[in-house]
């Protein structure tokens, strides 16, 4: 046996001249995002959203439940302090559509958060024991998709009353279902990857495999996944809404909004047009944002 | 007692064409500290060995024969138990080192688990002993390293770390699945001598899958030659190498290329492809492909002992004269280092 050298080449001495803290591949894709502008568009047009429909109500006179005697039905103006209008009973639309937003979005958030915690665990586990775990888990997740969702919601309602947190809890677990298929998918291939061979050549309990190996690599799919589901939730809790199943009076939602708007469409057209471009936007921006992150999680997709 | 005693090692794959018969029976035993070979061309169930050793086949995979560790039946054994054995007594590196290690997870973080997990150490204690273990496997900046990422160094840099993994607990028995196919070749011969440096100093016995007779030559102690999922030779490497007693061992070491060869351009392969393994070969598995096959072949030999250490599977009693008289990688190894 000859001698062991030590050899560095060009590239362990590129790395040797500066002090290296290692960029993970979500750093990298970071990066990748901030690159895409119709994305940093949706980022900044969401966080100005969240600030907006947070401290908006916090600027103005008015409050969403008490209505203005003055004031029925009146158009935007400044003289009036109704920036946006107000509505049929004399309510500030400026301050019913940022309290609508902040309902809005929280229970995109919420709803999809539930759905992620009950779907990534529910789909990594089917996906990572297989056979007839997976079957059987599986099979469970068809039965509940053939629940007409409708039904369901009306019934939880029915039972229970009209209240926010039914609707959070209704949306999350039909939309659990989706992220349970997706993850599941995911797993499969990754359970064959040979780093989970490895992790399993020294030691690892499943659990650990699960937790530390599988979970952190599904993060990129399940990250898109949540951007697309958000407005997706949102859009569900309008039509509920718009059914009058969700939010109920006096707060609201940009759903609830949109519905009253539209029936005066004809009187107060203001009262449908602003609510409807705040739900615009940020359906869009979400949209965008979906679309960046997939992009840059994936990037050899791209060419 | 060996440490590692293989009996009657059988290895089954269930598939739509049919039962796969991967490993067909072999025998082998391991003293601790000893490095072993194990060589073939592809599927000859070299891999499937190691894979049933550590209770990873793939899910239509079944084991049966007797696997003992330590006098501990391996077979069997519930996946609590082999985890406990497995990456504490029992180490495996594998044949890509950039896929075999988590992406989004530190290399620093990925050793420090091990410890954690098999030995309970504190993070910090187990930090220290896992830039100790980078800096034995000769890997620079081992502090550094610590911090990246797999993607951000080069396929020798990363089977460094998974050798210095697969070392952290120090087990009695590191099974190396090729472990420099993926590699370059100048990191092949890096990570080679990396290899018999650490087998050396240490006390752990290695199992060696590899192709290359020539990494054989350099490293290994004693060779078993594998074919068909059965072993067809297994000596001392220096005995193997000197004299081989069977055909396709002969001709294995007759097709390696040598730098003084005859400028012809053509290698010296084995006429003929191995047998399908969905089928049970009927006699010998090799005889289709011997140059000196004959009527005794129909019935399969047994695996019998040439004397204390060598031992074959040919009805031949011995090759022919001057069969393997210019055959000597262990000349090319020194050349080419």
């Amino acid at each position: 046996m000859n001698e062991v050298r030590h050899p560095k080449d060009a590239f362990e001495q590129a790395l040797d001249t500066r002090e290296v803290m290692g960029r993970s591949l979500y750093v990298d894709a970071w990066h990748r995002l901030l690159k895409n502008k119709a994305a940093v568009v949706g980022l900044v047009v969401l966080l100005l959203m969240v600030v907006l429909v947070l401290v908006g109500p916090m600027l103005s006179q008015w409050d969403h439940e008490i209505p203005d005697w003055d004031h029925y039905s009146s158009p935007p103006s400044i003289d009036t302090q109704h920036w946006f209008g107000t509505d049929a009973l004399g309510r500030d639309l400026f301050v019913r559509t940022l309290i609508g937003g902040q309902i809005s979005l929280l229970v995109g958030v919420i709803s999809t958060l539930v759905s992620l915690l009950i779907g990534i665990s529910y789909g990594a586990v089917a996906g990572y024991f297989g056979g007839r775990v997976d079957n059987i888990m599986m099979r469970i997740v068809d039965a509940i998709y053939a629940m007409p969702f409708m039904f369901f919601v009306i019934l939880l309602m029915v039972i229970f009353g009209r209240n926010i947190f039914l609707i959070f809890v209704a949306i999350g677990a039909i939309n659990w279902l989706d992220m349970a298929r997706i993850v599941r998918g995911q797993t499969l291939s990754l359970k064959n990857k040979d780093f989970v061979e490895a992790a399993r050549a020294s030691g690892a309990r499943e659990s650990q495999i699960i937790k530390r190996h599988i979970i952190p690599n599904l993060l990129g799919v399940v990250i898109v996944y949540v951007t697309l589901t958000i407005p997706q939730v949102i859009l569900v809790e309008s039509f509920l809404s718009f059914l009058g199943l969700g939010v109920q009076e006096p707060l609201t939602s940009w759903g609830a909004l949109v519905n009253e708007g539209a029936q005066e469409l004809e009187t107060a057209p203001w009262s449908l047009l602003f609510p409807a471009s705040f739900l615009a936007a940020t359906l869009f921006a979400f949209n965008f944002l979906g679309d960046g992150l997939r992009d840059a999680l994936d990037p050899k997709d791209r060419f | 007692m060996a440490l590692l005693e293989v009996r009657d090692l059988t290895v089954r794959f269930e598939t739509p064409e049919g039962e796969v018969k991967a490993v067909n029976g072999i025998n082998f035993d391991l003293e601790p500290g000893e490095t072993l070979g194990l060589v073939g061309e592809s599927g000859s169930g070299k891999t499937q060995t190691a894979l049933a050793i550590m209770g990873l086949l793939a899910e239509n995979g079944h084991a049966s024969g007797s696997v003992k560790f330590r006098g501990q039946e391996l077979l069997g054994m519930s996946s609590g138990e082999l985890s406990r054995v497995r990456g504490s007594k029992i180490s495996m590196i594998f044949q890509d080192p950039v896929s075999s290690l988590n992406p989004y997870m530190r290399v620093g973080d990925q050793l420090i688990e091990v410890l954690t997990h098999h030995r309970n150490l504190k993070p910090k204690q187990a930090h220290q002993r896992a830039i100790d273990m980078l800096e034995r496997v000769r890997l620079s900046d081992a502090e550094q390293r610590m911090r990246q990422y797999p993607h951000e160094l080069s396929g020798g840099m990363c089977q460094r770390i998974m050798i210095a993994m697969g070392l952290l607990c120090q087990p009695d028995l590191l099974i190396a699945d090729e472990p420099t196919t993926a590699l370059d070749v100048t990191v092949q011969s890096q990570i080679n001598s990396l290899m018999g440096e650490l087998s050396e100093k240490s006390s752990t016995a290695i199992l060696l899958i590899t192709h290359d007779l020539g990494v054989v030559a350099g490293l290994c102690d004693r060779v078993m030659v594998m074919y068909a999922g059965q072993e067809m030779e297994l000596a001392e490497v220096e005995a193997m190498f000197k004299r081989p007693h069977h055909p396709y061992t002969e001709g294995l070491l007759h097709s390696v290329p040598r730098l003084d060869q005859e400028k012809s351009g053509i290698l010296n392969a084995i006429p003929g492809h191995p047998p399908n393994l969905l089928f049970a070969p009927q006699g010998c598995a090799f005889k289709e492909r011997c140059r000196y096959a004959f009527e005794a072949c129909h019935t399969r030999p047994e695996f019998e002992w040439v004397n204390d250490t060598h031992a074959k599977r040919c009805h031949l009693e011995q090759l022919p004269d001057g069969a393997s008289d210019r055959v000597d990688p262990t000349v090319d190894q020194e050349k080419l280092s």
